[in-house]
């Protein structure tokens, strides 16, 4: 028993005498690595506190609700990039939960278990497509057709509400839904299918016994049951899509304005600092920067944290409702 | 045995003998970027024990990363004001002109193939966005014989920090008070206006692709890429395309090129000035530590200056003006 | 009558959820469609072998990109898979349930942490202290995003190794750690091994975090301390370049990447599936 009346090295024997051997080394350098995790994380939002300072201390609050982005006087607001942020990833998901929860539908309940693992598996191969890779083929196919096409179709028979005013410039706020929208696929796919698959048989039986056609049944007794798990999947994809970047820069047009047409082009959190992080010349402008990524991260922090509760939930056998 | 020669190959591959150059990390205006690639790429076959790693982040960039101190030196097309060179506490920065560049009002609008002439208040106007269709009378007044459609401008602009934007709202702050109180000079503003495209090179890829959209860029850009570009009205009234020629004039109409050699050159008067017209710098640090670099970069200003200038003009840039060269050389010698 | 129009619905939103799973399916073949075909045209041996020339002139590769990415997902690997193994093994086999919701919290954190922001960490932490941009700071940006997904999958597949195989190997005499290292991990190494796989592949078609640690290189780097060239960085300056001959080379280096990332994605995935299909038979 070490004592106060111990010297230094007798204590570190009497230490190391309690050390049985492997099982406390063991425990202590795996303790250490997972140590290390929490404390690089600690000292990622210390450093994204600590930079963002001056920017923090010369706006306070304000900074989230103006909006203007002006290097030459130093003034910063984040409204422009919060409002471009959410927006794409909103019709991103307008466009992409219909069709993500309809081929998940598909996948779990009403294609053969071959097909539907054969389909699961390319779908899950889409969340390993780059970023940059979506991009490259934004700017190169995506853009043209939507210049071409399909915003001239959207102006001359939308053009007279203000969501689809403007020129046809190809690159804004819709294509990067767009792009946004195809990258929520598979994450909206997986998941929800693994909500559908985990509702008991015995639902969809009853439903069928009781004389529902294959659709009646999935729709009014299987997917009720996984409305959690759904809604979790939004939201973990919605997270996502808040911080891609590279698709995104590629073709939202880069222009820090608020606009209600959808056809115009905006600029997003993640897309603005990877434009002006090594050039922002003023103090003030590097820190307002470093703000506009600490406030994104913290967005991303209350979607997963969301996401993960509903997801956790619906773990729950007999939640349903 | 197999893992030592998985290991060998991984260490050839990441330090194989060729790597004896001394690399030098440089970082800055996209403007100038074709011509110092050329020249890097010339002067590291004549001497291949120096290589420079020349990063086209635009101008901002450039600034920024010789004040963070991560690049051996920076590139801007627009000079350093007296705050940010008091940043940087290390050493003092010389500015040293490499070439004569004009930045060009490049567009791409359907069925107009002819030069369209654009006077300053219709190019403020545009990008104001004041003035909205090309066929606007602002700009049907100065082009009679052109048929301009009535389509809507797409303006693009830099989205990066860069010194080719200083050039043009520089030019734009001296010919159109309303511009230089609603938005002022500088290598980033507040555009009312516009897309943004990174780099020159953003740009003129934005402007290429998008139908009646009108952009700035280096001539070389506009050039490289076959896009046209118009002719703008100088203080003298003439309507000048930016040459050889007219950006050379630019610099002789400049009157006092001061010692540090930071000066603008934007709406210089003279019948054959090219009104945006700029040099463009290389930001050296006047104390460089590494004897090896101080020399390679010593000897590298003294080939630009000389040999590296004969490559200006073919790459639609013009050379310096003999005294501007003169002062230079004498300059290289406060590098320690 | 209501039968009818109940049949009906049936029949029209079977057909739209089958066309919803076809949709989704098709863009991925649309999106390996157009790779192939613009990207193929431009593959060439040049490509693998010489560095890039300079914007207008004509030809080059882009050698030092797919050496430099290399170097740096090496270098993400190294550093991130030892922590976040060790990490996962430290929850899934010492921890109390207090401490492993901490851990499995914190990663789950880091894991959504932007890539942009993963960036300007890298950038704060390394390249400016360092005063230098290099493939160090690179691989450290990744590397933090290799270690949730590790420690992820090192935690779930170490849950899924059977209880009869630990008491066994402790009835035998063996102590925890041996246990764990002898029998648990090894029992475990495919579902492992394919989440690193994963993970490593994912990182590798990062781009946002390299932009401001890596930063760009024309030429070879030398060791890690330099600028480095990547395969992603350069498919993006490259797309977004008015020169066709970048765009030509854009295309091929995102085949290259592309194909890449899709063959050990499919590698893993039937690694791990026919690992499971052993385990149960």
């Amino acid at each position: 028993m070490a004592t106060a009346t111990q010297s230094v090295p007798g204590r570190a024997r009497t230490l190391l005498r309690n050390v049985r051997g492997g099982d406390e080394i063991a425990y202590l350098i795996t303790f250490l690595f997972a140590a290390s995790v929490v404390l690089v994380t600690a000292i990622l939002v210390f450093e994204l506190w600590v930079k963002s300072g001056p920017a923090i201390h010369k706006f306070g609050f304000s900074f989230l609700w103006h909006s203007t982005w002006d290097p030459v006087n130093d003034e910063f607001g984040a409204l422009p990039f919060v409002f471009g942020t959410i927006i794409t990833s909103v019709v991103g998901l307008l466009l992409s939960v219909p069709l993500g929860v309809g081929a998940a539908i598909f996948l779990s309940e009403l294609a053969p278990p071959k097909m539907s693992n054969a389909l699961t598996f390319l779908v899950e191969l889409l969340a390993a497509v780059p970023s940059v890779i979506f991009g490259l083929l934004a700017i190169f196919a995506l853009v043209p057709l939507m210049r071409h096409y399909v915003e001239p179709a959207l102006i001359s028979s939308f053009g007279w509400s203000p969501f689809f005013k403007g020129p046809a410039y190809g690159v804004g706020v819709l294509t990067a839904s767009m792009v946004l929208a195809i990258m929520m696929f598979p994450y909206i796919i997986s998941i929800s299918r693994e909500a559908l698959i985990q509702v008991p048989r015995e639902q969809r039986e009853a439903a069928l016994a009781l004389g529902a056609t294959r659709w009646e049944a999935t729709w009014d007794a299987v997917v009720p049951f996984a409305k959690l798990g759904i809604v979790g999947s939004i939201f973990l994809s919605l997270a996502r899509a808040l911080g891609e970047t590279m698709a995104v820069t590629m073709v939202i047009g880069n222009d820090p304005k608020i606009n209600a047409s959808i056809l115009a082009p905006g600029y997003t959190i993640a897309s603005v600092i990877a434009n002006e992080f090594t050039e922002a010349t003023g103090d003030i402008h590097l820190a307002a920067l470093v703000e506009l990524g600490l406030v994104l991260f913290l967005i991303t922090i209350i979607l997963n944290g969301l996401g993960q509760l509903l997801l956790m939930l619906t773990a729950k056998p007999g939640t349903a409702r | 045995m197999r893992s030592t020669v998985l290991i060998a190959a991984i260490l050839a591959v990441t330090f194989p003998a060729a790597y004896a150059a001394e690399t030098i990390n440089a970082a800055g205006a996209t403007f100038p970027a074709p011509i110092y690639q050329k020249w890097f790429q010339e002067y590291h076959t004549a001497h291949s024990d120096v290589q420079v790693n020349y990063q086209a982040i635009g101008s901002g960039g450039g600034i920024r990363q010789l004040t963070e101190g991560t690049v051996d030196f920076g590139a801007s097309d627009m000079p350093m004001t007296p705050e940010q060179m008091g940043k940087i506490t290390k050493f003092k920065v010389l500015h040293f002109p490499t070439v004569l560049g004009g930045v060009v009002p490049t567009y791409n609008i359907e069925g107009v193939s002819a030069d369209l002439k654009f006077s300053p208040e219709a190019l403020a106007g545009i990008f104001l966005g004041r003035i909205t269709r090309w066929n606007d009378p602002a700009l049907a007044k100065d082009n009679p014989g052109v048929k301009l459609p009535g389509t809507e401008i797409t303006v693009v602009h830099r989205s990066d920090g860069s010194g080719t934007t200083f050039v043009w709202t520089d030019y734009l702050s001296k010919v159109s008070a309303d511009w230089k109180g609603k938005v002022g000079a500088g290598t980033a503003v507040n555009w009312p206006v516009g897309l943004g495209g990174k780099g020159n090179e953003g740009v003129a890829g934005q402007v290429k692709q998008t139908p009646n959209s009108i952009g700035y860029v280096e001539l070389i850009y506009a050039v490289q890429n076959k896009m046209a570009y118009g002719s703008v009205r100088n203080k003298s009234g003439k309507f000048v395309k930016a040459t050889f020629d007219s950006v050379t004039a630019a610099a002789a109409a400049a009157k006092d090129i001061p010692a540090d050699f930071r000066v603008s050159i934007t709406d210089e008067p003279g019948a054959g000035v090219y009104p945006i017209s700029t040099f463009t710098w290389l930001l050296i640090p006047d104390k460089i530590g590494d004897a090896t670099k101080r020399d390679a970069i010593k000897a590298f200003l003294k080939w630009m200056l000389i040999a590296g200038q004969n490559d200006a003009a073919g790459m639609s840039y013009a050379p310096l003006p003999k005294l501007v060269v003169a002062k230079e050389q004498k300059q290289i010698a406060e590098i320690k | 009558m209501r039968r009818l129009w109940r049949k009906a619905v049936n029949n029209v939103m079977l057909t739209l959820t089958g066309l919803c799973a076809l949709v989704t399916v098709s863009a991925l073949f649309l999106i390996l469609g157009y790779l192939l075909w613009n990207g193929g045209k431009s593959l060439d041996w040049d490509f693998f072998t010489k560095l890039p020339l300079s914007p207008g002139e004509l030809g080059g590769g882009m050698a030092n990109a797919i050496i430099g990415s290399a170097k740096i997902v090496a270098l993400a690997a190294l550093l991130g898979v030892p922590i976040g193994f060790m990490s996962g093994v430290y929850i899934g086999e010492f921890s109390g349930k207090n401490m492993a919701n901490v851990i499995r919290y914190t990663a789950d954190l880091l894991n959504g942490v932007p890539s942009i922001v993963i960036g300007i960490f890298a950038w704060t932490l390394l390249v400016v202290p360092m005063r230098h941009f290099s493939a160090w700071a690179g691989g450290f940006a990744l590397s933090l995003m290799v270690i949730p997904v590790t420690l992820r999958a090192t935690e779930q597949f170490l849950g899924q190794v059977p209880l009869e195989l630990r008491e066994g190997a402790l009835a035998l005499g063996a102590s925890k750690w041996k246990s764990v290292v002898t029998v648990v991990i090894p029992a475990a190494r495919t579902g492992i091994l394919t989440g690193i796989i994963l993970g490593v592949a994912r990182v590798s078609g990062e781009t946002a975090p390299l932009l401001f640690t890596a930063l760009n290189n024309q030429f070879w780097s030398k060791g890690f301390g330099e600028p480095t060239a990547s395969l992603p960085v350069m498919i993006y300056t490259h797309a977004i370049s008015p020169y066709e001959d970048w765009h030509r080379q854009a295309w091929a280096a995102g085949l290259v990447l592309l194909g890449l990332v899709l063959v050990a994605n499919i590698a893993a995935r039937m690694v791990l599936a026919k690992g499971a299909a052993t385990q149960r038979g």
